[in-house]
């Protein structure tokens, strides 16, 4: 364990895990994730349902209570583990050092609790205010939010308020107690389109204005694009290509990466194109298959690909780094792409177009 | 937009189903009402498929479900194949439910969890025919089969063994199994996974070739529906603000409501420029109060008395493009030509 001295980053993830036990065996949700995140910068964790996003995130703040949970590795935070610290000191830091936003507003609040009642309650615990600061505190954090008419919102009840401005006293909340570092789950995926951007853009001004560390996790690479400095794309509860956004987007060296970003209709495309979709369907996280998780559905995998998990390698820059045998774009991924394709891998006469993808590919496990 | 009129229609008889002037209302108690959809119209041609955009509460599923009769409309004409739906008896709208099916949004739930796969599909055929088993059988699996699920290995499981896109795709054969005209789909991709997503769009696609299917296609994700549509709709609060074909539509919205929808949509490219204020004005206006004149002047920037005062109707801006705003952002053809 390093001595908290002087902390490089704001986090340090090492190797984190975070296991779930069931009857059919263990749920490898997160499964070795590290990565580093810096105060005033954004973090996008990409991934779809089941890739352990969420999980990495709640892993990170000691929010896996459930008895059937088991993380290991190492989560530094200023210098501090937090892995194995209990539950009572982690108590201290929540509010406080890290906050989080929900992705479901409408769940995430009491339904017969005030809104300003639930705004100020950490407020007043932590900070040891009065009654009557914190509620100054609150109006003002509900305009800091931009909820007009602060003064009177603040003694509504949730269900009298629309969904996004729910997600705003979510968001006022998380923000009530000055946290250094914002995770921020999904926070828009319940939300219409118009009040979606609203809210990604109270986050961004929020996290400027106060020099945050943030997290956001979500499945929509659209929601990341703009905001994140960094992205993480995961896939069955590891990282499979880490880099600077605009690296990212411009060079992708990972298939799956590749594929995500493809399948996604845009705008600019003209109507009626054909998506590419990504045959097969995301793997059973109690027995992942053996070599790089994502080969079942990969149209570069060879052999290699089923036998030995490929690590994290960096690409041109030090801060982009993959884990592929044959990243797309290299000279051995084309190949890969070649051999298959004459072959006629399933999954890869889907990417180029030939057949139409399922989610039944014979390499692929039932159930 | 609080648009009415029908300028936009095309000719009855180039049409499969025309929407006229519907109007669908939600009694509350105490004389209040919620206005659902406020004079919607709307028209398709046989193969094409038209989107239906809008926030949720905008009254795109319940424009769906009307044309359905499920609910009955308050008022307004469906007309299918040159008959009007509203007008005609409870067992001959049955009949007519054979050409008309709907997708819905959650896969799971929409399949009856107790029964195995193979009856779900055969269901409709029980109702309808043919009566010999096997002969439904033949149907199911061919229907099975073209949504790209093995049809052996499904007959007898149960749509728990299934994924999410797998249950869409049995929900597809499902509708599909009676060979209807017009299928009614209501955000049928929203609960999926994006790569799933792209599956089933391209399946909806294919299908649509194969069998000559004509599409009503309900969904929030403005990519999406620009992706499957011929011709997009876009609601707001019960009212039409836009219509037109689709690449058209993006390229020039006329709304200011669409060109807000378009602003706000995010874009997997970072070098696009991201428009970053926060405003206040998000909020939906009730729709059992609904503001007077265009609805949409509430939270419309250009919105100024003459909004207030009078409802836009429906206007035509080149060919097939039409909106209904007194200040579109695209110059209006000809002066209004719409009847109310």
């Amino acid at each position: 364990m390093t001595a908290p001295t002087a902390a490089k980053h704001a986090l340090e993830v090492t190797d984190l895990r975070t296991h779930f036990a069931v009857p059919a065996g263990d749920v490898k949700a997160v499964d070795g994730v590290s990565f580093t995140l810096d105060r005033g910068k954004t973090l996008g964790v990409v991934g779809e349902s089941g890739s352990g996003k969420t999980v990495l995130s709640r892993s990170v703040m000691g929010l896996n209570v459930a008895g059937n949970a088991k993380t290991t590795g190492s989560v530094l935070y200023e210098g501090k583990e937090l892995v194995g610290m209990k539950p009572k000191e982690m108590k201290n830091l929540w509010g406080t050092e890290m906050a989080m936003v929900f992705q479901d507003p409408m769940t995430s609040l009491n339904p017969v609790v005030k809104v300003g009642r639930q705004l100020t309650e950490h407020v007043r615990a932590h900070m040891g205010v009065s009654k009557t600061q914190a509620r100054d505190m609150g109006v003002e954090l509900l305009r800091s939010v931009r909820i007009p008419e602060a003064d009177e919102r603040f003694d509504v009840y949730p269900h009298e308020m629309s969904g996004g401005m729910r997600q705003r006293v979510c968001i006022a909340m998380a923000l009530a107690c000055s946290p250094e570092m914002l995770f921020a789950d999904e926070p828009t995926t319940a939300l219409d389109v118009t009040v979606q951007h609203q809210i990604l853009n109270l986050l961004n001004t929020q996290q400027r204005d106060r020099n945050m560390a943030m997290i956001l996790v979500t499945h929509d690479l659209g929601v990341v694009a703009g905001r994140a400095d960094e992205i993480a794309v995961m896939y069955a509860g590891k990282v499979v290509e880490k880099a600077p956004t605009k690296t990212l987007f411009q060079e992708m060296h990972h298939p799956y990466s590749q594929a995500l970003l493809w399948s996604i209709p845009k705008t600019s495309q003209p109507k009626h194109t054909r998506l590419s979709a990504i045959a097969g369907r995301p793997p059973d996280l109690i027995n992942p298959p053996a070599g790089c998780s994502f080969s079942p559905r990969c149209p570069y995998a060879r052999p290699i690909c089923h036998e030995e998990e490929p690590v994290l390698i960096s690409g041109v820059g030090d801060d982009h780094t993959y884990a592929c045998h044959h990243p797309v774009g290299s000279p051995a991924g084309d190949e890969a792409f070649a051999k298959n394709l004459e072959e006629g891998l399933p999954q890869t006469l889907v990417a180029a177009g030939r057949i139409r993808a399922t989610e039944d590919l014979p390499t692929d496990r039932e159930g | 937009m609080a648009g009415s009129g029908t300028a936009h229609l095309r000719p009855l008889d180039e049409t499969l189903l025309r929407v006229e002037d519907l109007v669908v209302e939600f009694p509350l108690g105490g004389g209040r009402v919620v206005h659902a959809v406020s004079g919607i119209s709307f028209d398709i041609a046989k193969g094409e498929t038209i989107g239906l955009v809008g926030e949720s509460g905008c009254g795109k599923s319940t424009t769906g479900r009307a044309i359905l009769q499920l609910p009955k409309p308050t008022s307004g004409a469906v007309v299918l194949n040159g008959q009007n739906l509203a007008g005609i008896g409870n067992e001959r709208m049955r009949e007519m439910r054979t050409d008309v099916q709907m997708i819905f949004q959650d896969p799971i739930s929409s399949l009856n969890p107790r029964r195995a796969v193979g009856e779900v599909v055969a269901e409709p055929l029980h109702v309808w025919g043919p009566a010999e088993k096997d002969a439904q059988w033949e149907k199911v699996a061919k229907m099975l089969d073209a949504v790209g699920i093995d049809p052996d290995v499904a007959r007898y499981k149960f749509p728990h063994e299934f994924s999410g896109g797998q249950c869409q795709r049995i929900s597809i054969a499902r509708a599909l199994v009676l060979e209807p005209e017009l299928i009614i789909c209501d955000e049928p991709v929203s609960a999926l996974d994006v790569s799933v997503q792209a599956q089933i769009l391209n399946l909806l696609e294919d299908l649509k070739a194969e069998y000559g299917l004509t599409l009503v296609f309900i969904a929030h994700d403005l990519a999406v529906v620009k992706n499957i549509s011929d011709r997009v709709a876009v609601m707001y609060l019960g009212k039409m603000c836009e219509i037109s074909e689709s690449d058209e539509l993006y390229a020039h919205p006329a709304h200011p409501y669409t060109q807000l929808l378009l602003e706000s949509l995010p874009i997997p490219d970072p070098e696009v420029e991201l428009d970053t204020s926060v405003s206040e004005h998000d909020e939906l206006p009730s729709p059992i109060n609904p503001p007077s004149g265009c609805r949409f002047r509430t939270r419309c920037p250009h919105a100024d008395q003459m909004c207030t005062d009078v409802e836009p109707t429906m206007r035509r801006i080149n060919d097939d493009h039409f909106v209904a705003c007194h200040h579109p952002l695209v110059p209006v053809a000809e002066v209004s030509v719409s009847t109310p």
